[in-house]
Parts: structure tokens; sequence; C-alpha cells
């Protein structure tokens, strides 16, 4: 169903120059690097030709956060049964109190703590003596007021590292006396140069203080047995991707990280399949667990109707005929769903641009649900991509795209301006500006409240809301009347 | 299917239809390893109790659901109130991120702060490198006319000296040597918000007064008033409500730290980065005002007396609301300025106590907890005595011993205040067990208290920063006679809709 296009090379290299001009010297040398269009080398192979996961240029308003946002924020504060304490001064956990939408089930400060904010709110003594004593105490007395609790996490904050407390070692010492797992994420938002390595460290946690822990749980294996990784449930995305596993045969016995429990991690390894939606994310122990234990895993994209007859297939050719059948039927049982829907949508949309940027996934991932209902992806970046991953993108999109690696807010609004897309995906610091500019614009973070967008219940709500957004009659009234040319 | 393309459910109605209902529910038994819905729901029952509530209360370490931020926050939104300046974080990019998010989230506008990236390598050999190439590199972008730095915990724990790196990097032509750069030090592990918006204007007038060429001693007074609103929430609406006050009385001001604009700028087309704010002369002349006032006075201590060692008269509110608070401002304002209150100002206190008046028989006696900043808990309290609401629960987490004695002091005046408990330092999670076992009919604060509100059935009333999931509050002021009679308006809105949702026979019409 996926539109043919091209986009206009030269342009975008042009635009690209002159907004390179801008910078001094050196800065300019550095960003030049980070920004290109989609090309196809000689060998036929698309590219997209950026560097990536370098270090931000200092002084410019990088989109990107920190390691601890990628381990706390993405990776283990979905985790629902475990309490999460943001470890350092106050404000990492406050600031990411309850943003990420990840949906979950249960009773919050009961069995479920996903929205509550637990910090050991540092002062200038802690800095001074170290804070390892009263994390003890403070995991005592969290085991005291919330005896339901599967396990603890204690992700570090700056100072942490800084000063050197050995929170593996509490978490040792903890461990033992709660009989619960206490897990030691380093996270600290210093290290790395975005929240990428607060994935990669979270997924090691995962390896070294989950796994080589071990599990008390007796499980019966199946043939059928899948995990779903790296779905956080943002307006609860992993439920109808969870339905459409379970509508062509599968078991789900794990879902990671959204609204998940400590159980279904541990017993992860014991899956035949690992299936793998954020890939920047949580490739890390998908490696880790194909090497250990050999199980496989594959990638899937279950935005949009195209890309998720194909994902079904992908992972069904991994099972026997059964599960095969069982796709096909899947596949053509929504078809008259996602028919409606495009018949509904397609008009309204057909022919709009589009710009894209966002973390590690979304900026591939959604472009071919845009390109189901008629629309065009003229620019597209991340905050905190690896090379692999461009090099997936450019499979995506179409011969000279713009491409922008860690984007600061200078160059994309230089590019929107310049580009006029009709609707930005993009996130909640990008949202405003690009609005006053009078160009519709969708959180692509968080859905802008909406979701979910996974699966063909959640095409059905993107459909909507992408018509929502540019055919808003609002962007008629930019001007005042008396203003209009 | 519960999906249709005629009638598109999302989350809202979605995960209530059967199929997800029973998906939800398999996983559940399946896969998730829970405790037993007996043993929640007697754990939940038990949390509701004295027995809790005293183990909640014996904690000294955890803290849970805390109400404040961290210093920088309040630095970046103090900074972004003056003419064309840019807030810069020296130290981690992730904190800038999350500032900028905090506020966007809050005012539903673009809130502009630069970074200078510091990540390993700077953790070893310090920050210097960092920040002279984000100074050259913002000034060149973004074209400010003045770049106001802050620090992160990460540059406070390795112990970067914000004044020898502004000079080294000016010294390095990052910025031209008169270029204005004030900094704050602004470290997370101490105080919170309130007191960085505070080190970040103390900061602001040292660049002006004591760096830009030297000490500057108060010249010929201008005859102005400086005003420092403090971090609000609803600044938007408060600034300009204040302004029109000070129009209306004809006094000449410098309201310093002034964000309504740049939190409010039109859609028409054009993004504004810069809009507003207080220009950088007034901030000079400022030295040379009668006097200056705080509106809030732990916003603004460290600043008012770095003001009074200069010789200027000084005077600090707490958030003026309500209407003895609004009293207590004008007059101050009026003493200060030798400006008479106007009558029109007091034909509008008028209506306020008017519609005071007419709503007394349903305010009279009902119980309320409030959370928030210090200044407003205290002004909340004040207006709440005022309505004959008693405030039972005073609750500040970034609150220390000076306050719980002025709050004790402002109950102890009126018999509304007789039993009402003052928790500074505390947490919502100690809110909770005080809501559950001395109940109240509302809860006033800002939307985090949407959980307490879950938990507890209490109405919550969000009247203070942050307000993340309703639109547009902070478009309207809470400050003044009119802030006062909105503040009124919502309090009585979620009364009158708790007696209508309680009773079938008591469905009266006219109330």
């Amino acid at each position: 169903m996926s539109l043919d296009y091209t986009n206009d090379t030269a342009a975008n290299e042009a635009l690209i120059k002159e907004v390179l001009d801008q910078y001094p010297e050196k800065s300019a040398k550095k960003r030049a690097r980070h920004l290109g269009t989609v090309k196809t080398e000689e060998n036929g192979t698309p590219t997209c030709g950026v560097k990536s996961n370098i270090k931000s240029v200092p002084g410019v308003m990088t989109v990107r956060g920190c390691a601890y946002a990628g381990a706390k924020g993405v990776v283990w504060g979905p985790v629902k049964d475990m309490v999460h304490i943001s470890h350092g001064p106050i404000g990492c956990g406050q600031y990411s109190w309850s943003q990420r939408r990840n949906y979950f089930t249960g009773t919050v400060g009961i069995d479920s703590f996903v929205t509550m904010q637990v910090t050991s709110d540092f002062q200038e003594r802690d800095i001074v003596f170290g804070g390892d004593k009263n994390l003890e105490i403070m995991i005592d007395e969290l085991d005291e007021l919330f005896p339901l609790n599967n396990g603890i996490s204690v992700l570090s904050e700056c100072p942490i590292g800084l000063i050197g407390d050995d929170i593996e070692a509490v978490a040792k010492k903890k461990a033992k006396d709660i009989g619960k797992k206490v897990v030691p994420v380093r996270c600290e938002g210093f290290r790395g140069v975005s929240q990428s390595l607060g994935h990669h460290i979270a997924n090691d946690a995962i390896r070294d203080w989950v796994f080589e822990k071990g599990t008390e749980e007796e499980w019966a294996t199946g043939p059928y047995d899948v995990n779903l990784i790296a779905d956080y449930n943002i307006g609860g995305d992993a439920w109808p991707s969870r339905k459409l596993l379970e509508e062509i045969g599968l078991r789900v016995i794990g879902s990671w990280s959204g609204d998940a429990t400590l159980a279904e991690i541990e017993r992860a390894p014991k899956a035949k399949l690992n299936l793998i939606h954020c890939y920047r994310s949580m490739n890390y122990i998908c490696r880790h667990m194909e090497e250990k234990y050999g199980m496989p895993w594959i990638e899937y994209n279950f935005f949009g109707p195209t890309q998720i007859a194909a994902s079904l297939r992908k992972i069904a050719a991994a099972f026997d005929e059964t599960i095969q059948k069982k796709a096909e039927e899947v596949i053509a049982k929504y078809q008259p769903l996602v028919d409606a829907v495009t018949a509904r949508f397609k008009p309204r949309l057909d022919g709009k641009t589009v710009m894209l940027y966002v973390g590690g996934l979304r900026p591939r991932h959604t472009a071919t649900a845009y390109e189901d209902l008629g629309m065009k992806i003229v620019g597209s970046g991340y905050e905190f991509a690896h090379n692999d991953d461009y090099q997936r993108t450019a499979t995506y999109l179409k011969e000279g795209t713009l491409i922008y690696d860690d984007v600061s807010e200078f160059e994309l609004e230089k590019f929107i301006e310049q580009l006029r897309p009709d609707l930005v995906g993009s996130g909640i610091k990008e949202k405003y500006s690009t609005q006053k500019m009078g160009v519709p614009f969708r959180q692509m973070h968080s859905w802008d409240y909406s979701g979910p967008y996974h699966g063909y219940d959640g095409f059905a709500i993107f459909a909507r809301d992408m018509d929502m957004a540019i055919n808003a009659p609002v962007w008629g009234k930019l001007k005042a009347p008396w203003k209009a040319a | 299917m519960p999906q249709s393309a005629e009638n598109i459910k999302d989350h809202i109605s979605l995960f209530s239809e059967p199929e997800y209902k029973e998906l939800l529910a398999q996983k559940k038994a399946n896969y998730e390893c829970r405790p037993s819905d007996e043993k929640v729901n007697e754990q939940l029952e038990y949390s509701k109790s004295w027995e809790y509530r005293e183990k909640n209360f014996a904690r000294k370490q955890a803290v849970i659901n805390p109400h404040k931020a961290c210093q920088p926050l309040g630095a970046v939104f103090a900074a972004a109130g003056f003419e064309e300046t840019l807030p810069y974080v020296h130290g981690s990019q992730g904190c800038a991120a999350y500032f900028r998010s905090h506020l966007a989230r809050h005012f539903k506008e673009a809130s502009a702060c630069v970074s200078d990236s510091m990540t390993e390598d700077a953790a070893v050999f310090g920050g210097l490198n960092n920040l002279v190439e984000g100074l050259l590199n913002a000034k060149h972008l973004y074209k400010p006319k003045m770049i106001a730095v802050s620090t992160t915990c990460m540059a406070e724990v390795i112990g970067d000296d914000l004044s020898a790196f502004i000079a080294t990097a000016k010294e390095k032509e990052a910025v031209p040597t008169d270029f204005p750069v004030p900094f704050a030090h602004t470290p997370s592990f101490v105080g919170s918000h309130v007191v960085g918006y505070d080190n970040m204007i103390k900061g602001i007038f040292n660049y002006f007064w004591d760096r830009e060429k030297g000490e500057v001693k108060p010249g010929k007074s201008n005859g102005k008033i400086n005003i420092i609103p403090g971090f609000d929430g609803y600044a938007v609406a408060n600034n300009r409500e204040l302004k029109r006050y000070l129009d209306t009385m004809g006094v000449d001001y410098t309201l310093v730290g002034d964000v309504s604009e740049v939190f409010d700028t039109p859609t028409d087309g054009t993004f504004r980065m810069y809009d507003g704010g207080t220009k950088l002369d007034d901030v000079r002349d400022a030295i040379n005002a009668k006097a200056t006032i705080g509106l809030q006075h732990y916003c603004s201590d460290k600043t008012l007396e770095y003001v009074a060692s200069k010789g200027q008269a000084t005077a600090s509110l707490n958030y003026p609301m309500g209407v003895s608070g609004t009293d207590a401002m004008l007059m101050k304002i009026s003493e200060l300025s030798g400006k008479a209150i106007p009558e029109a100002i007091e034909k509008e206190r008028g209506r306020l106590v008017d519609a005071i008046a007419d709503s007394q028989g349903w305010t009279h006696g009902k119980k309320a907890a409030v959370f928030g900043d210090p200044d407003f808990v205290l002004s909340m309290a004040s207006f709440l005595l005022e309505l004959g609401i008693e405030p039972t629960h005073c609750l500040c987490t970034n609150a220390g011993k000076e306050w719980e004695a002025q709050m004790k002091a402002l109950l102890a005046a009126s018999p509304f205040g007789a039993d009402c408990q003052v928790w500074a330092g505390k947490d919502l999670w100690h809110l909770r067990s005080l809501l559950f076992t001395e109940p109240t009919d509302m809860i006033i604060g800002s939307s985090y208290g949407k959980y307490l509100e879950k938990d507890t059935g209490i109405p919550l009333i969000r009247l203070t920063f942050p307000v993340f999931d309703r639109h547009h509050h902070h478009r309207f002021p809470t400050m003044g006679y009119q802030g006062a009679l909105r503040t009124l308006v919502e309090i009585l809105d979620r009364i009158f809709e708790v007696a209508d949702a309680s009773s079938d026979i008591s469905y009266d019409l006219t109330r």
C-alpha cells in the first residue's frame, strides 16, 4: 500500500548548508556529520550517511535526555510490582514522575508502583558522607510500607557515581535481608551521550541482577511461548500487540517492560522466541539471551497495516503451519477494519507531508503507517539512534529525505520553516514552537495523550489523530481578518 | 472486534471492552504472579489505618511522592523572565531537557534553555571547555541579549567555579567582555526550586549592580518600586493582574523576572523564542528604586537581603491571595510608593467580599487539606480562614521550622484554624495517611494530588504549580481580589458538584 515518491535531495542539501552557516566554524564541522539525505549507494543499498551516538554540541538546545532517563524513565520504571528508587537529589525523579504513560493494571501503592516517585532526596550531608547507609535504611522502610512489592530497583543519579557510593554492595546486602531482588542500576545522567546508554545499562542490570540471580518459579514451557520485548505500553500499546500475538496462537509469557511484573522478566529465558519492538532500547538483552540461552529474536513493527501484516508473517514464519495459517486468518480478519479506516481518512490525508523527530525507533517504524494513509515523509531523525538504526532507517525512507541526527531546536525550526510540512511528529519540547508557526503537530513519544497506536486497533486511532491534527479548523485562524492579505 | 472506523475507541474506552478485559484478566491469572486479591485488599485497608500512618510517619529516609523540584528549575524559570534572555544550564544535558519538559507541560508553551552537555570527561576534567564552547554556540545561534547560567548537581559535586569559568570564557572570546552572563550556583541537593529562583534573581541583580562595571552605588531615586513575583505557575495571569493594579494606582514599577509574555505567546504563524520580560536597562536601574518587594518570602529571601545591603527598603509578602493577602500587598505598595489605593480597586475588594458573603453558607465549616510551595500554602490557608473553611492539614515538602512557626501563628489567629495540623518537610504519601485517618472535604494543591483524590475519594482543587492535566488554569489569576474570586468559584464548584452527586432528593435547582 505504501507510496512511491522521492524527496528533493538538492534542495535539502542546500538547506543543510544554510543552517550550518549559522554556526561557529568548529560546531558547524561537528554538526555537518549529523545532517544528510537518504541516498542510494553505487551497489544499490540505500543509506542515511549520518554519524550518530556522539556527544551533543555544548550550548545548543539538544532534545536529548540522559542515561537516567533511559534506564528509569524507559526500561525499569514501567516494571509495576517493583519499587523504583530515584537515588540522588530530588529533581530527576520528580521530572520523570508519571510522564511516560506506561499503562498498567494493579493497585497503586499496594501491589503496583509505576505512578509513584520514590527518592532518597539527597541533601548536602549525603554528598559529603555518602548515601549508602541511608539507602539501606530506605530499602527497609520501603519493604515495610509496601510489603507486596516483589523487588526494588536503585537508579543512580549524577552525584552517586561522582562521590563513589557502592550501590552494588548495598543491593547485595539488602537482597539477602529482605529476601527479594534488589537491582542497582548505574545510570548516572552524565554517562554516555544520551538516554541510549541508560537503556544499555538497564539491560545489563537485567542480565546481572535478574537472570544471574535466578528464579524459584517453576515454569512448564510450550512450543508457542514468546516474549514481547521493548514495548512500554504507552497509552496501552502493548495490549493490542499482545492481542494480535495471542490471536495467531502464540503464548506471550512475558511483556517488557510496560505492564510487566518481575516474574515476567525472570522467566523470559524459558520462551522460544523474543519478539522485539523497540530495537534501540532492548536489543542488548535479546543478544544476551541469544548467546547464553540460544534464544532467537525477531524485530517487528506493529505500526500501520502494511508493517503489521509483514511482521505477523515474519513472526509466524518462525513457527509451524498452524501459526502461519492463523496469521493469515488474522490479517484477513482485520482487513475490513483497515479498509474502512483507510477509506475514511486517506482522502483527508492524501499527499500530506510529515517531518518526524523522535527517540530511537519511531522515526522509521511509523513512516509506513503514514504512507498507508497516503502521506509522505519528507524529513526524519533521531534523538539517540546508533549507526545500525540509521542503516535500518534507509530502507524505510525514500530517496532524498532530509535526515537529522540529534537535531537542535535551532536546526529543527529552520527545517520546519523551510519545508513547511503538513505535520510534525515530535515531543513536548518541540510541540508548542511548531504549532505557533502554524504547523500541525502530534507528540510521538506520548501519542499526545492518546493511543494506543500499535496493532490494528491502534492504527484506527493513529489515523484519526493525524486527521484531527492536520485538518483542525484552528489552522485557518492564524491571521486576524483585518490583517489577511 | 471492539474497534471500528465509524466509532474509533482510544485508551479511554478501548480497554473497557470485553476482549481487552479478558486479555488483561488472562495475563494477570497466567503470567503475572501477583498476590491474591484478598492480600491486596487486606493491605489496601491496612494502608488506610492509624497503625499504617504511624509506620509511615516513622520513616526517616524514604521520600515518597514529594512536592518539590530542584534548584535549577527555579533558576531557569527566573531567567526566562528577562528581556531576550537565554537560560543556560552548566552540567548534564538531561537536566535541561527535564526543566524544559516540566515547564512546557504546565504552561503548554515552549521553554527555551540550553545546556553545555557535560559528560564523563567533564566529570574528570571539569566543565570549563563545555562552558566556553557552549557560550560561543548559544550566543551565535540564539542571539540572546543575556545568558543566565545555573548549575546542575553534577557541576556542583565536581566543584566547577562559575565566576572564574565565565571570566575565562570571556577572555577566550566566547562572548564579548561586556555581554551579560549572570550566574547562580544551584545545587539540586540543597533547598528546592524556590531557592533556585531566589539565587538566580540575586545573581542577575549582582551582575548588573556589582560585576558589569564594578560595584554600583545607588544614585538618585528613580521613584520606582521593584516587584519580585517569585516562582509561580500562575505567573502568566498573576503578573498581568499585578500590572493592572499598579497601573490603576499610578505606581511606577519594575516587575523583576516577568515571564508573563514568554510563557504565553500567540499562535499567529511566528514562533517567538523571546517575548516580553524585564528590560535589562530596568534591571540596571533597579538599584535606584525606592524599594523592592518580594511577593513570596521564600522565593526572595537572599535577594532581598542583598538588595537591603545596597541601602534600599525591602518588604516581603507570602503570595498575595484572598482578601487580607491582597489588602496587605496593596497597602505595602501604597506605603512604599506614596500612591493611594484608588476607589476602583476598593470597589473590586467590595465585590469580592460580596461574593464571599453570598456563598459563606456553603463554605463555612468545610475542611480542607492544602499542599504546595511554602508561600502558596500560607496564603491559601489564610484565604480559607476568611471563607470559614477549616484548613485541616497544611503540608509543605520544601519548608522548615520558620514556615511552620509562621503557619502556626496564622492559624492561631482564627477559630477556624484551631484544629489544623502543620506538616513541614512531609510528602504526599504522608498526606495520604492523614487523609485516610483524618479526612477533609477537599484537597487543594497541584496535579500530583490526583493520586490522593483517586485513593481517598476527596475532591482535588488544582490551584498551584504544576497543573499538567488541566488546560489554561494559569491564564486566569489567583492573586488579587479577582484571583480570590476565581479561587472561590473553583472551591464552590466542587462543593456544589459533591452536593449534587450525593443525593437524589437534595438535587436542588437553586443553591
